[in-house]
């Protein structure tokens, strides 16, 4: 699959960084976004793609996707339109040494697949004990540092962190869960976990690590991301921060805008998740900060095998299969809440770009051609065989979802098509 | 909500929980058991119900009171009973809880009596026993982490129902750690699915679970308050590890605060009875004045209990 002049006829374009929403052909030229309506002169295109009835937008760019299996992590992401992703250091072994790094980033070009984008860890071993080489990390491919899902218990050692990252403008990225509040706990601390007599984790344990990673922040100036928001407290907190001007972004993932804690049902480990899936109300406080752009949609994909899920739900392993489903289910959170398209696909475009600092999720002329070509009205059910990742595990096993992804382009190569 | 322990009859196909069964099903235990008590009265305390069926006590956390009691039950309804302790078996050898299954469904186990340390894993192994397409193997639960303890409820139930008659007008008490305890979360939904006129969970902050109101009690942190005019009390077992500080100071503070003792069970009403799932720790949660005294029933419901455990396991046999 060479790099051709590609002509995509007749597809509705929509660009929410650029504010595009139009039925306009796209010309891609080099790898690169060459014309929108128009061809540059002298294109002779040397494939002509009809998009009739399809969408065509930005690769969706994910901000955390566990790869088990790269390769076929990868391929499920191309089919789930995802572009570009951020991978968290917590592989075995952890990436906490440069050539750790350089390996994945190799082996993930060599695919050629979706762009590979590693996370630093930001301690060695993400031990939370001794800072990690963070500048030889980056020199070696990552993007920003972060723990993953282990926290730094000791406080002054994340501020020595977040100074030492902002020395070279490293991003630090964070998923607040104070470590003792979360203790053993498994569900959210609410009526379903006292029903069901499941060890809970309160709100508290959010609220508390967000609180204290943005004072450590503002003092030290680090550029912060916080990871996997799950609660209403957890948002007005955010959103009290940005209006005090504190740098600080953030992310939710896809399934907590859809489900809460009663999904648990009678103990479903597919329903299990780290930070738990919370109430009711926690997840319509997501939904809407959401829907006004102060955080980002992740698909926070984690492959699970189905030991890993055969389990009491306390013993199961906590995550969710997420690329393939990522697309459809910012579709139908963007239906039920009545949401402009643009500005839906925007949080799993434009958004996680601008967090990740990295030149995707636009389609204006000179990107990089990463594009993905879907349709919205084709209805496909859940299924294993319909998913290509390795992760079966998923509460959205056997849903009916719309929103199909037909093709997907990476610097104009034709990587996924349907 | 589907609900994993009834068929499509709504007849009882496992034993899980006493949360969503009708009270027409815990009605019928009940009774069942009356009939049942009278077998454990005669010369031959056998009757041939679970003639030729295997049941399997599988108990992944020990407690040789609970499983003695199922297996004198079983052992009355004629089954053949298999004890394993599989605490120290299979699973030290790195065996997963549903390979465990597996093999004793291959061992053609009719029933399993079930006790596990994690909440859930008996509705694991009947969902489990539903994809292999197994309707003829029954989990009755034993007892699952602080989840559930449905023949400890039902017990509990008919020791009730055999001293106050009916529900309706009853005030309970519920005393204790109240968090950890499947026992207490069973008396709960029985209590209120038969309709009992108010439930107290009685306990200081740190033994009670977040929103426990939502199940349908009062919630009271002075034991005098939740004690006032009550007709049954239900003490609550405090493990050893939760006195170490971390949710009480010491058992001894626990006792003067939540002790049940003869001045403050004289807050109750007169005929109040007084229950305990068992074992006491005496001069912790219950003083030796109250447990061997005339208003405690807890040795008849260690007598009940086998009759509600035949009950349920004749019932489920023949479903």
């Amino acid at each position: 699959m060479n790099r051709q002049h590609l002509h995509l006829r007749n597809a509705r374009l929509i660009d929410p960084k650029i504010s595009l929403d139009a039925h306009l052909d796209l010309f891609i030229a080099y790898g690169l976004v060459a014309g929108i309506g128009q061809p540059p002169t002298g294109f002779a295109a040397e494939r002509s793609i009809d998009a009739s009835g399809l969408i065509a937008c930005p690769g969706l760019v994910d901000l955390s996707s566990r790869l088990g299996g790269i390769e076929p992590e990868l391929n499920a992401a191309v089919a789930g339109g995802v572009t570009s992703l951020a991978c968290p250091p917590d592989s075995k072994p952890p990436l906490d040494e440069p050539g750790l790094v350089e390996r994945l980033v190799r082996r993930s070009e060599t695919l050629g697949l979706a762009r590979v984008y590693p996370i630093g860890a930001l301690t060695q071993q993400l031990a939370g004990e001794k800072l990690a080489e963070m500048n030889s990390l980056a020199r070696a491919g990552c993007i920003a540092f972060s723990q993953a899902k282990r926290a730094i218990v000791d406080t002054q050692l994340l501020l020595r962190a977040m100074q030492y990252a902002a020395t070279f403008g490293y991003a630090v990225r964070l998923r607040p869960q104070d470590q003792f509040l979360t203790g053993d706990g498994v569900a959210h601390d609410g009526e379903v976990a006292s029903r069901l007599g499941l060890a809970s984790i309160p709100v508290s344990a959010e609220t508390v690590a967000i609180a204290t990673a943005l004072l450590l922040a503002s003092q030290t100036g680090v550029r912060l991301h916080l990871s996997r928001l799950s609660s209403a407290a957890g948002i007005a907190l955010i959103r009290q921060a940005r209006r005090s001007n504190v740098q600080v972004s953030c992310d939710v993932a896809v399934h907590h805008l859809h489900l809460s804690e009663m999904d648990i049902g009678y103990f479903d480990s597919n329903a299990r998740f780290d930070p738990p899936l919370r109430s009711a109300s926690d997840r319509d406080a997501l939904r809407s900060a959401v829907a006004e752009g102060l955080a980002a949609i992740c698909s926070d994909h984690t492959p699970v095998d189905a030991d890993g899920k055969q389990l009491p739900f306390a013993e199961a392993l906590p995550g969710a299969t997420g690329l393939e489903l990522l697309l459809p289910l910012t579709l139908q959170w963007a239906t039920q809440e009545k949401l402009p398209l643009a500005r839906a696909l925007a949080r799993i475009t434009c958004d996680p770009a601008a967090i990740l600092g990295i030149e995707a999720g636009s389609l204006s002329v000179g990107s990089p051609a990463d594009v993905c070509v879907f349709d919205p009205d084709e209805a496909w059910r859940v299924t294993p065989e319909a998913l290509r990742s390795q992760g079966k595990n998923t509460p959205f096993m056997g849903y009916e979802l719309s929103g199909r992804v037909r093709m997907t382009l990476v610097g104009g190569r034709i990587v996924f098509e349907a | 909500m589907h609900n994993p322990q009834l068929n499509a009859n709504g007849e009882l196909t496992h034993l899980l929980s006493i949360e969503g069964l009708p009270r027409a099903v815990i009605n019928h235990i009940l009774d069942t058991a009356s009939s049942f008590l009278k077998v454990s009265d005669r010369n031959v305390r056998k009757v041939p119900l679970l003639r030729g069926k295997s049941v399997f006590n599988v108990f992944f956390e020990n407690s040789t009171r609970t499983r003695t009691t199922f297996e004198i039950a079983a052992k009355r309804l004629s089954a053949d009973v298999i004890n394993l302790d599989v605490t120290r078996s299979s699973t030290a050898k790195g065996e997963t809880l549903l390979d465990t299954v597996d093999n004793l469904v291959a061992m053609h186990a009719d029933m399993f009596v079930v006790r596990h340390a994690a909440s859930g894993a008996p509705h694991l192994i009947a969902d489990h026993l539903r994809r292999l397409g197994r309707n003829d193997v029954h989990v009755v639960n034993a007892g699952d982490g602080s989840h559930a303890h449905p023949t400890q409820g039902l017990l509990d139930m008919y020791t009730i129902r055999h001293y106050k008659k009916d529900f309706t007008n009853l005030a309970v008490a519920i005393v204790g750690d109240i968090l950890h305890s499947r026992v207490a979360r069973s008396d709960i939904h029985a209590l209120t699915t038969l309709g009992a006129a108010e439930v107290r969970a009685v306990g200081p902050q740190t033994l009670l679970p977040t929103a426990i109101e939502k199940m349908g009690v009062r919630v009271c942190h002075d034991l005098g308050t939740g004690l006032r005019d009550c007709d049954v009390v239900i003490m609550l077992r405090l493990q050893n590890e939760r006195m170490n500080g971390a949710l009480l100071p010491s058992a001894r503070e626990y006792f003067r605060c939540y002790g049940l003792t003869p001045t403050m069970l004289a807050l109750a009403k007169p005929d109040a009875i007084v229950m305990h799932p068992g074992p006491m720790n005496r001069g912790v949660e219950i003083d030796s004045d109250v447990a061997d005294g005339p208003q405690a029933v807890i040795l008849p419901q260690v007598t009940f209990g086998i009759a509600v455990r035949m009950a349920v396991m004749g019932i489920l046999a023949g479903n």
